[in-house]
């Protein structure tokens, strides 16, 4: 995070730079029509090698964009110097046209199905299948280093595909995708010599053995970046031992849960310098002189700031970390199991985080602990170890919101799942922490309301919007009335996403969105009582939107097909249930803009109005 | 999955409920509260079809509770709602305690691997060990555990190794605590096996 900080930095100072540029361009032109002679017309001339130097150093995608539209020149400069792509929608542009605007490009983000298939509300063969891109990129960009996939499907046959056609390619990322086994992991191993980045992160994976491990050739040396966390069988250690011990630059290691403390500690011997380290279990019976061994280990490994990992860990092993903890600005705790006082412990040891990650195993108490120790605190996320079991009494509560806002004013990442919340706790919480650019609140119980005066949550995340104008992302939770939506739309002026479950009372709730926030890009909305004419107030609006998705609303066919009627350069798609017959409710609709027209590898169960 | 403790045990065992666990069955890796000690140390052996009275009715029951939509204030029930909360489905299964236990066979040059998290009875392990050794047949007959070599007539006993190092006879505790204690399973030869239990029909 602290890289992308730096860019942000780097970029907005760029920014600056443009605009200076352009205002210089813009006098230039002045100049250029005014009689002036031709010395003085050289010397204040603006090559454009130099606006293509300036341009070529923007990252971000956004000032790209911003850029584009400044004038024919520009466009054409940008897009000749554009070496990276990020496609938010695989479906909203086709790779054919990518393609033909931006002849260099290096690397490539895509994003795949809408979010909620993280939670199975999508149908098993939805699409966002990345081969058909694979093979443009295979004609057009033979020197395409990175790849990075979210929510897509890639097949062992696409990654076979991807390893063979690229001889450059350096950066592979998956996250939460799905459809490819470790055989195709195993391709990837054998034949990217260059490789410097795998990153196999929370997918879908059918997992075939840890095989594939060991097919890095022995004359491989490149890796810089290796997450396999999520890949669960066991690998063959010695052929990890000997892929860390000749991968000198390797700086992100993440191993899964087969991996022993005692084989962790021989990686690390080997690997000294690493910056994010991802232990494998943390549970094995050490004999004291080995868990010296771990201690004088970590003792080493003075680089390390990011720590995940840590199934199964013994609260009695953590001070073996101690010496890592001091420097860590990101523990990520969210696989272990800890209870209050052993999270206390070792958070006295953590001063520096700034992102933080837990199960809410720790409880309250641990929660106070986090206001206690970590003063810088920027982010947290607190997961719920046992959702779906309703007998489940531990967890966490406002108390321990509250406790970390009190400690952590400079928190402005939340995502928090607690099973009871109150208006006043985060009331609390955001006048402590009034920067919250994300605040995701998960009530588990659907539409419960505020547990002490059995109020709405309405004036909880009127609070939120009122309170923190930088706020871009809202998870709203519990008994929600069209007044919160009223507040949103009143405030929210920065809002991109809004995601809203068993909420709110009428079509106006969502109106008020729709009509209230003039950043909004993404919206995912499930069984709410929200129905055509709500739907079809947005229409303007989808087209400046990323996607929309409403399911277990009160959307009809017909409705869906108005807007699919009025706005063709939308893409209005409804996921049909079986059984389900063509005149009746809408049960998902997933609308998003797209340059490429109606999609045609959508399954049967998907119609596209 | 909440334990009924300091319930006392009934004496017989005509309903196979020999323990004061109501047990039922949840999504794996649960942590279980804390059951009894009634259990463990019970030392009765029931046969299969006796040992767990699986209620998996609870989870799925539908509750009767109001349309959220109407505006009622009573929240709809967690068992019914597919995708909530919205926890990613990877975590879900991250979050399984990976029961994977070694099995042995005594004579066989091999080892084998099972996730007992997998199962939910004694049944369904045996049937699937079954499978992986599939020359044998498991013998399944009341309060006679035992596993037979179809080829050499060999009878084995599935045993188990505990958390504290004893091996014990598969099929003597309730299955999750069975779960919970096992290290690892090996396949005895029954002539080897005796001494492990008194019951045991050699």
């Amino acid at each position: 995070m602290e890289s992308s900080k730096l860019k942000r930095e780097k970029d907005s100072q760029i920014s600056d730079e443009l605009n200076e540029l352009r205002m210089e361009s813009s006098e230039l032109k002045k100049a250029r029509d005014s009689p002036i002679s031709d010395e003085s017309y050289r010397r204040s001339s603006f090559p454009d090698e130099v606006l293509e130097r300036v341009i070529s150093l923007l990252n971000s995608h956004r000032d790209r964009s911003s850029v584009s539209l400044v004038c024919k020149d520009w466009y054409n400069m940008e897009r000749w110097s554009r070496t990276h792509v990020f496609i938010g929608n695989c479906y909203s542009v086709s790779p054919e046209i990518v393609a033909q605007r931006f002849p260099k490009i290096r690397s490539v983000t895509l994003k795949g199905k809408p979010r909620f298939s993280d939670f199975n509300l999508v149908p098993q063969n939805w699409g966002a299948d990345v081969h058909a891109w694979l093979v443009v990129f295979a004609a057009k960009y033979p020197f395409l280093e990175e790849l990075r996939l979210k929510r897509m499907t890639i097949s062992d046959a696409s990654l076979e595909f991807l390893a063979s056609s690229f001889p450059n390619f350096k950066a592979l990322s998956l996250l939460s995708c799905d459809g490819f086994s470790t055989n195709g992991l195993a391709a990837i191993a054998t034949h990217c010599k260059n490789l410097t980045e795998l990153d196999i992160h929370e997918n879908d994976i059918d997992d075939k053995g840890g095989g594939w491990l060991s097919c890095f050739p022995e004359s491989f040396t490149s890796l810089e970046v290796l997450n396999f966390a999520n890949v669960t069988s066991d690998i063959n250690f010695d052929a990890l031992e000997r892929l860390t011990g000749r991968c000198k630059s390797m700086r992100v290691l993440k191993v899964n849960r087969s991996i022993s403390l005692e084989q962790l500690q021989r990686l690390l011997a080997n690997a000294p310098h690493l910056t994010e380290l991802g232990t494998g279990s943390f549970s094995q019976e050490l004999t004291p002189h080995q868990y010296e061994d771990l201690e004088s280990v970590f003792n080493n490994c003075k680089n390390i700031h990011t720590l995940s990992g840590l199934w199964e860990v013994k609260g009695l092993y953590l001070p073996a970390l101690y010496p890592v903890s001091t420097h860590l600005t990101f523990l990520n705790l969210s696989y272990a199991v800890l209870q209050s006082d052993e999270l206390a412990k070792l958070l006295v040891h953590c001063p520096q985080l700034r992102r933080l990650w837990v199960l809410d195993t720790v409880d309250d108490k641990g929660l106070e602990a986090v206001g206690s120790n970590c003063p810088l605190l920027e982010e947290l996320r607190v997961f719920p170890a046992d959702p779906f079991d309703e007998e489940i009494v531990h967890g966490v509560t406002e108390a321990g919101f509250v406790a970390v806002s009190y400690g952590c004013p400079r928190l402005h990442y939340v995502l928090y799942f607690c099973r009871q919340m109150t208006n006043a706790a985060v009331t609390t919480v955001v006048q402590n922490c009034p920067n919250f650019t994300h605040f995701r609140l998960c009530i588990m119980t659907p539409g419960q309301p505020d547990y002490l005066t059995n109020e709405p949550m309405d004036e909880a995340f009127g609070a939120v919007v009122k309170t923190c104008r930088k706020l871009r992302r809202l998870s709203v939770s519990g008994y929600l009335t069209d007044l919160t939506f009223e507040h949103i739309g009143r405030y929210a002026k920065n809002l991109e996403t809004l995601s809203v479950a068993f909420a709110g009372s009428s079509d106006w709730g969502m109106q008020c969105v729709l009509a209230g926030c003039p950043k909004l890009r993404k919206l995912e909305i499930r069984d709410c009582p929200f129905g055509n004419a709500a739907l079809l107030s947005g229409l303007e609006k989808y087209e400046s939107m990323r996607s929309l998705w409403m399911s277990a609303c009160n959307v009809t066919m017909n409705g869906c097909r108005l807007l699919a009627r009025e706005m063709p350069r939308l893409n209005v798609e409804v996921m049909k249930e079986e059984g389900s017959d063509d005149d009746g409710r809408a049960d998902k609709v997933y609308v998003y803009r797209s340059i490429a027209g109606r999609r045609r590898d959508a399954p049967s169960s998907v119609l596209t109005l | 999955m909440s334990s009924e403790s300091g319930k006392q045990l009934p004496e017989n065992d005509s309903a196979g409920l020999n323990f004061d666990t109501e047990l039922t069955l949840g999504l794996p890796g649960k942590s279980r509260s804390t059951t009894s000690d009634g259990g463990a140390k019970l030392g009765t052996k029931r046969g299969f079809l006796e040992t767990v009275d699986l209620k998996l009715g609870d989870k799925d029951c539908v509750k009767s509770d109001d349309d959220v939509q109407e505006a009622a204030k009573s929240p709809v029930s967690k068992a019914q709602v597919v995708g909530w909360p919205p926890v990613r489905a990877y975590r879900k299964n991250a979050m399984k305690s990976c029961k994977y236990v070694k099995v042995a066979v005594d004579g066989a040059p091999y080892l084998r691997k099972v996730d007992l998290e997998m199962y939910n009875s004694y049944q369904q392990l045996l049937s699937s060990l079954e499978d992986m050794f599939s020359c044998f047949t498991i013998r399944n007959y009341l309060n006679e555990k035992k596993i037979v070599d179809q080829v050499n007539g060999i009878e084995y006993v599935p045993t188990y190794e505990d958390k504290d190092g004893d091996w014990m006879l598969v099929g003597d505790v309730p299955w999750q605590m069975f779960v919970e204690s096992c290290k690892r399973l090996r396949l005895m030869k029954s002539t080897e096996a005796i001494g492990l239990g008194e019951d045991l029909n050699l």
